[in-house]
């Protein structure tokens, strides 16, 4: 059994693409990526997608991107997790790697956001949670960042504006990420200024929806182009976890038990632990997730994940780096790509590619997606081989 | 419109209606065919008392589609007496404030129409602070 080799890595920029429809954003990345493998053909295309079946009034997506990317007649499908769709599947496309039944996989994250406005949005975002007994009170994502944040606050006594460092320290890094929708650093007034989203929860909590695409090309070792030109990085671990669906069935709604377990399970595979990354790509879907994601993966001890962002040690000369091109905050969040985006940036620093933002001698990285409040935890290890 | 759906739900919606399981005692809502807490085929009838206290709450400003003329509105965890937690709107709060602890009680309200002007309305519960008189 070979290493599975993230072979061919492509972005297009995450933003408010009004030009184009979601089989062109999946297209411009399937084949950047493609490109970037020096030319790997792929045998089958996993994508992950979220909202396009109510978005875009379009399902069967497998069928869709292929025909336009010009490899009609592989195997292709959709892997949904909410936020963490394109991250499973990278899970799909790994084990079908891995197991030897596909030579070669594309995975593709693409979401259509922008097609519609304001409350149709808020409403296709609540999918993620449970219909009857979660949406129908009128609770969105962001209320449920808000119902986490208040009692975290209460619990643990965590003051409020301390939040501030993870947004600002996903805008500082998104500067030099040219794929990035917002590429501008924010100052502290901005966020204590900030509108109220879901109280205590503001606008600069909340990364903003947006449209994208993100690809990268799974071969073994022995698949690899003659001349391949990249550093390699292999995937050495991947854990899906689970919790339940709604916030008020868990024990203990702050633990995001789903996050711990697929991060340790990960971990075990790669045969290292969390502290043995160079650093950690989760996901601020909200500024909250961060500092809970942090004390899930053990990184804090409960209610003290707020902390490590206070003194410098998450920023890209810190100890352990996250968000390092922008995360969710200021990349932007095009949801069912976003776990694709975070494999590509991780990719970028693991081969010295990372421009201005380059972590020093990147060799492991953690990359974690969530779907919903980690209802649904998705957790790679990749590594320069 | 979706009448089925909101029409399986009424016992629930109107009266708090879960479940008990007859093997380990826990309480469940809504119900369940399995018992979260031991795995257990769950099968009984448990009525809720609709007592509960406020164990986070945030104030929604973006509603989704169907709240928009409701916005801003408080959306809690409740959790029961009887050890469960549901997700709901507060109501009734008037100038008071909300608290994480403060006790609160299940009221029938409008949770949404479905369908417009000539669709249905859906009602169910809601929590308001206690104490405040006949429903």
């Amino acid at each position: 059994m070979g290493d599975v080799i993230i072979a061919g890595i492509g972005q297009i920029p995450v933003g408010e693409h009004w030009d184009l429809p979601l089989h062109t954003l999946s297209t411009r990345a399937a084949l950047a990526a493609i490109k970037d493998s020096g030319g790997l053909r792929p045998q089958a295309m996993y994508i992950g997608n979220f909202a396009a079946s109510i978005l875009s009034h379009q399902a069967n997506l497998g069928a869709l991107l292929t025909d336009h990317a010009g490899l009609t007649g592989i195997e292709a499908y959709t892997v949904e997790a909410a936020g963490a769709s394109g991250a499973a599947a990278l899970r799909v496309g790994y084990l079908a790697v891995r197991s030897g039944f596909v030579e070669s996989a594309l995975v593709v994250g693409v979401e259509k956001w922008t097609d519609r406005i304001g409350p149709d949005l808020e409403a296709a975002a609540a999918l993620a949670e449970d219909y009857d007994y979660e949406a129908m009170t009128g609770l969105t994502p962001a209320g449920q960042a808000g119902l986490l944040m208040q009692r975290y606050l209460h619990e643990y006594g965590a003051p409020r504006l301390a939040f501030a460092a993870f947004p600002l320290l996903a805008h500082a890094n998104a500067v030099n990420n040219p794929y990035a929708m917002y590429r501008k650093a924010i100052r502290p007034e901005v966020y204590e200024n900030a509108e109220p989203v879901s109280d205590p929860l503001n606008m600069f909590d909340s990364a903003p929806y947006a449209d994208g695409a993100a690809a990268v090309l799974l071969a073994r070792t022995s698949g690899l182009p003659e001349g391949y030109a990249h550093p390699r990085v292999r995937i050495s671990g991947s854990s899906v976890a689970v919790d339940t669906l709604a916030l008020h069935d868990r024990p203990d709604p702050l633990a995001f038990e789903a996050a711990a377990r697929s991060t340790q399970s990960a971990c075990r595979q790669a045969g290292i632990l969390p502290a043995d990354v160079d650093f950690f790509e989760l996901s601020d879907t909200f500024s909250i997730f961060a500092a809970l994601s942090l004390e899930a993966a053990g990184f804090a001890r409960r209610g003290e994940g707020w902390k490590l962002a206070q003194d410098g040690s998450l920023a890209l000369g810190g100890k352990l780096p996250i968000l390092t091109m922008g995360g969710h905050k200021a990349r932007g969040n095009p949801i069912g790509a976003a776990g694709v985006y975070q494999i590509v940036e991780a990719v970028l620093q693991l081969r010295g590619q990372a421009g201005a933002n380059q972590v020093k001698n990147a060799r492991r990285a953690l990359v974690q997606s969530l779907g919903g409040p980690a209802a649904t935890a998705v957790t790679h290890v990749l590594e320069r081989v | 419109m979706e009448i089925p759906r909101h029409w399986r739900l009424k016992k629930q919606r109107y009266a708090l209606i879960g479940e008990v399981c007859p093997y380990c005692d826990g309480k469940i809502f809504p119900p369940r065919d399995v018992c979260p807490h031991c795995g257990g085929e769950a099968r009984n009838v448990y009525p809720f008392s609709g007592k509960g206290t406020v164990y986070s709450y945030t104030v929604m400003q973006d509603a989704p589609a169907g709240y928009e003329s409701q916005a801003p509105y408080t959306v809690a965890l409740v959790k029961l007496e009887e050890g469960p937690v549901v997700t709901a709107q507060l109501t009734d709060l008037g100038e008071q404030a909300v608290e994480i602890g403060m006790p609160v009680e299940m009221v029938t309200r409008k949770l949404r129409e479905d369908g417009g002007a000539k669709g249905m309305l859906i009602y169910g519960y809601k929590f308001r602070p206690v104490g405040l008189g006949p429903h």
